[in-house]
């Protein structure tokens, strides 16, 4: 097995490991930090291949990486604020009880 | 080489699995930490020092702090934040799903025959060529992604300030 196919098992492996958190777990910020195992999985795809793709002098797969975690972090930020803000009306941090708009 | 990114590859999928099978959310939080740390020694691994020093600053200096007052500011019990027991047909469609998704994807990546060169070329990135491509071709995003960040974090203060009614003046 090359390195190239050592680096995207295991970001797919984390991938995998996000999504079952985000979809089995009830609490949302373990919901959120799901989401933030799977983002990082694509990080490490895109530095994967910048690394032994053919174009590796350019740079852009790093300068991809950088851009998408300043977005993550702004993304995670929104997410715990909008967590805190459910708990203070509901006093709860379960998915299950924000039903409120559920036809 | 290859025996370092097994040993790093073992370090966040043991540390990330952990995280998400725990029932205490600030084990949790904390272990993520771990892999998130990983993931920055992957990124040296792979010679892009300057994203590893990003991953460092951002996941584990800022995002776990983050996450950290979350938790403490949303737990319920006194002592410790125990999560109570979920819905067993939840965890079981999540973790079907999970496990189909990562069969695709393992049998895609194994049975696509990659065109890497054998010996490939130490890939390295100077801090200096970075900055030259982000104020360069690259300043239009740059801008983009400072202002993204200003609306966000202002949203954010909105969004988990009290909302207090305003004292009537006497």
């Amino acid at each position: 097995m090359s390195p190239l196919q050592l680096c995207l098992v295991l970001s797919s492996l984390l991938f995998c490991v996000g999504l079952a958190g985000a979809l089995s777990r009830s609490n949302t910020i373990l919901v959120l930090l799901g989401i933030e195992l799977m983002l990082n999985a694509a990080n490490l795809n895109f530095i994967a291949f910048w690394c032994y793709g053919p174009h590796a002098a350019t740079g852009t797969g790093v300068l991809f990486v950088l851009f998408a975690i300043a977005v993550a972090a702004a993304e995670a930020a929104v997410g715990l604020a909008l967590v805190i803000a459910v708990h203070r009306h509901r006093k709860t941090v379960r998915l299950q009880d924000a039903s409120t708009l559920k036809g | 080489m290859t025996y370092a990114i097994i040993i790093i590859a073992a370090l966040i999928l043991g540390a990330a699995v952990a995280a998400m099978l725990s029932r205490n959310l600030i084990h949790s939080a904390l272990l993520l930490v771990g892999a998130w740390a990983g993931i920055a020694a992957f990124y040296l691994w792979a010679g892009a020092e300057f994203v590893a020093f990003a991953q460092v600053l951002v996941y584990v200096g800022a995002v776990s702090m983050v996450v950290l007052f979350a938790v403490l500011l949303t737990r319920q019990g006194a002592t410790s934040a125990p999560v109570e027991p979920d819905s067993y047909q939840r965890a079981i469609f999540g973790f079907i799903t999970a496990g189909g998704v990562a069969g695709v994807l393992l049998g895609a990546i194994l049975g696509t025959p990659l065109a890497v060169q054998a010996t490939p070329t130490p890939a390295s990135i100077t801090v200096k060529e970075i900055g030259i491509q982000l104020m360069g071709p690259h300043a239009a995003a740059l801008l983009i992604v400072g202002v993204i960040l200003t609306v966000a974090l202002l949203g954010a203060i909105l969004i988990a300030a009290v909302d207090k009614p305003e004292d009537p003046a006497p």
